[in-house]
């Protein structure tokens, strides 16, 4: 009985020096992101940061780098930069697929662990951890709420860029309504800017007598479209619904605004999801690698707490 | 020489006051043609409204470009103007939010004058150091419209500034939304900065110092104008203009983002070159480049007014909207 008790302490004492001992253990992580060119990518510094003095704080040996680049040539320097300072893991949003798969694969030959988060490379085995937003399934839901909530209604959509992103929330919003009583009457791109959202909503104000609602897939271009609708005093359009989760947006979705009363997720936090799971990896002996894809969550009037987030820029 | 004099004469005054109409009224013969053009393409396009929204649209462009227009004609250039305009509406934004002077409106006629102390100061040092670092402008307001655009960006923290107080936005939001008989606020402001932009350069010596140095630079050093005073005033000129422009910007969404004043540089270039001003200086015209500005919206307005262009072209049609505007203003002025 004695020697089992000594055995037990004896394993028990082993094992918590082999926690204290991982605790310790010396991980740099880099973290190479998009520097804030607008709202969205803002969110991303934000939640990089946030998430990275978290983790620190419970992994003393664990030390974080963020690096944030203008354009993807910079980042390719930064890329470079980061890996002669020696890391075990590399956290990245790539600014394009096409510039950086390179970069990142020459990263990837030094044995680094990599995370790809949102754009995903052009070739897909360099990365052991992908963890992306879903874009067709944030045109889907918006899609299938009109549907479900209107059944016939006349809808404007302003769209963003013309890129991949873009072209497939689109395809998932069409997808959604398809054989529906929703007609698209018009689509234009924004630019996901507010400005040029304000003015192209002001051409459908004026363009068509009726519209019933409006799917602008982006927060920041909401910010406009409302602004448009509330000037010109229009009351036939019943409902703007956005995208993405700003703060703004989501703080009306959960003060009941009726024009806001749906928000669909498409989160800048999605780098802290990537950090934490890369962090795992190292300190829990979680398996990690694979692909790690966030639900368009529908953010309405009772979830809207859980992603809120005042002191965020986006 | 005298040949030609004589022909002046005996043409008569008559046909030589036509002779220059013709030359400053092509932008407006342009524009018309536009107006034809956006009938046809949807009818609620001549309507009040549409027209009254695209004009007041327009504003923060025709400002900037009147600005723009000094700047030119002097023989310079200022790629600066957007990041200018977004440096200017977030230090604007802070200024109101901070709540410094009691009562909402003397705060906004503070937030008013600040503005405007902001872009004379940031046009002014585009103007030191293009004339005495003896920089061409191209690379000086290439520089500082990454420097104003990251200055803003590190304001905003990467997101936007937003005008905190919604008492101080609804008493604001008319200088956008308003109207005074009739006409939209914004473009009574067009109007006024207009005539003062056509005053000064037509109708003082400053003005035609100007286009002396934007002529000949050298002819006009030796006939004793300060080349570099009158240079470098026209970029504080312009920062004064981006200033305006931003005071009718931010009530409109009541904030600054980082993407704010994207290309407004080119846009407002754009609206002078088809103005009828050179880009190679020594030519001004106030009134074409405001008309510029209006083509430009205007373009884009009949684009998602019209049905038939698909979005992934609209580009590519205003492209050669503004393309053939330019020719038939062209052919208009060889003719004159």
């Amino acid at each position: 009985m004695r020697k089992l008790i000594v055995g037990l302490a004896g394993a028990l004492l082993a094992s918590s020096m082999v926690l204290a001992h991982a605790a310790d253990k010396k991980v740099n992580i880099a973290v190479s992101i998009p520097a804030a060119d607008h709202g969205w990518t803002g969110g991303v510094v934000y939640h990089a940061e946030r998430a990275a003095k978290i983790l620190e704080a419970n992994h003393p040996g664990l030390k974080i780098t963020i690096k944030t680049s203008p354009d993807g040539a910079s980042q390719a320097n930064a890329l470079e930069d980061l890996t002669t300072q020696g890391i075990d893991a590399l956290v990245t949003l790539p600014h394009n697929s096409d510039e950086l798969t390179d970069p990142i694969r020459q990263v990837k030959a030094k044995g680094v662990f990599v995370t790809v988060v949102d754009r995903a490379l052009s070739d897909q085995s360099i990365q052991d951890l992908y963890v992306a937003g879903n874009n067709p399934e944030l045109g889907r839901v918006a899609g299938k709420y009109l549907k479900d909530k209107l059944g016939t209604a006349d809808v404007v959509v302003i769209r963003g860029l013309p890129i991949v992103i873009d072209e497939e929330r689109q395809k998932g919003f069409d997808e959604a309504i398809a054989g529906s009583g929703i007609k698209v009457l018009d689509k234009q791109f924004g630019n996901w800017s507010r400005d040029d959202a304000f003015k192209v909503m002001q051409d459908y104000l004026t363009k068509f007598p009726k519209i019933d609602a409006v799917w602008c897939q982006d927060d920041d271009m909401a910010v406009g479209v409302l602004e448009a609708i509330s000037q010109a005093k229009r009351t036939d359009i019943k409902m703007v619904i956005g995208g993405a989760g700003m703060k703004d947006m989501i703080k009306r979705v959960s003060d009941g605004d009726a024009m806001t009363p749906i928000n669909v997720l498409y989160p800048p936090s999605m780098i802290a999801t990537a950090l934490e799971l890369t962090v795992a990896n190292f300190y829990d002996q979680v398996p990690v690698r694979g692909k790690y894809i966030l639900d368009a969550t529908l953010v309405t009037k009772d979830n809207a707490k859980e992603f809120y987030f005042p002191d965020s820029p986006f | 020489m005298s040949d030609t004099q004589a022909n002046t004469d005996t043409r008569g005054l008559g046909r030589k006051l036509a002779d220059i109409d013709k030359t400053a009224v092509a932008p407006f013969l342009a524009l018309a043609a536009l107006f034809v053009l956006g009938a046809l393409v949807n009818p609620s396009f001549i309507g009040i409204d549409n027209i009254l929204n695209v004009l007041t649209r327009s504003s923060f462009i025709a400002i900037i470009a009147v600005g723009a227009t000094f700047v030119i004609s002097a023989g310079g250039l200022d790629l600066s103007v957007g990041s200018m305009a977004a440096l200017v509406a977030g230090i604007m934004i802070l200024f109101l939010n901070s709540a410094a002077i009691d009562g909402n409106f003397a705060m906004l006629a503070a937030g008013v004058v600040i503005a405007i102390g902001v872009g004379a100061g940031a046009g002014l040092v585009n103007g030191a150091v293009t004339t005495l670092g003896r920089i061409e402008p191209f690379i000086v307001t290439l520089g500082t419209m990454a420097i104003y655009r990251s200055v803003t960006v590190w304001l905003a923290n990467g997101g936007s500034i937003a005008m905190k107080s919604s008492e101080m936005r609804n008493l604001f939001r008319p200088v956008y939304t308003g109207t005074v008989l009739g006409l939209p606020i914004p473009v009574w402001i067009i109007i006024a900065v207009g005539l003062l932009g056509a005053f000064i350069l037509y109708k003082t010596s400053f003005g035609r110092h100007v286009i002396a140095v934007g002529s000949n630079e050298d002819v006009a050093r030796y006939s004793g104008i300060h080349v570099n005073r009158v240079r470098a005033m026209t970029y504080v000129i312009q920062g004064i203009c981006v200033a305006i422009a931003v005071v009718v910007y931010v009530p409109r969404l009541g904030a600054a983002t980082t993407t704010t004043g994207m290309l407004w540089e080119l846009q407002a270039i754009t609206a002078v070159v088809i103005g009828g001003t050179a880009l190679k200086g020594g030519v001004g015209r106030i009134w074409g480049t405001i008309c510029g500005a209006f083509m430009l919206e205007i373009v884009g307005n009949i684009m998602v007014l019209s049905n038939f262009v698909s979005e992934y072209l609209i580009g590519a049609v205003q492209g050669v909207i503004i393309i053939i505007a330019m020719l038939v203003q062209r052919t208009l002025q060889r003719k004159g």
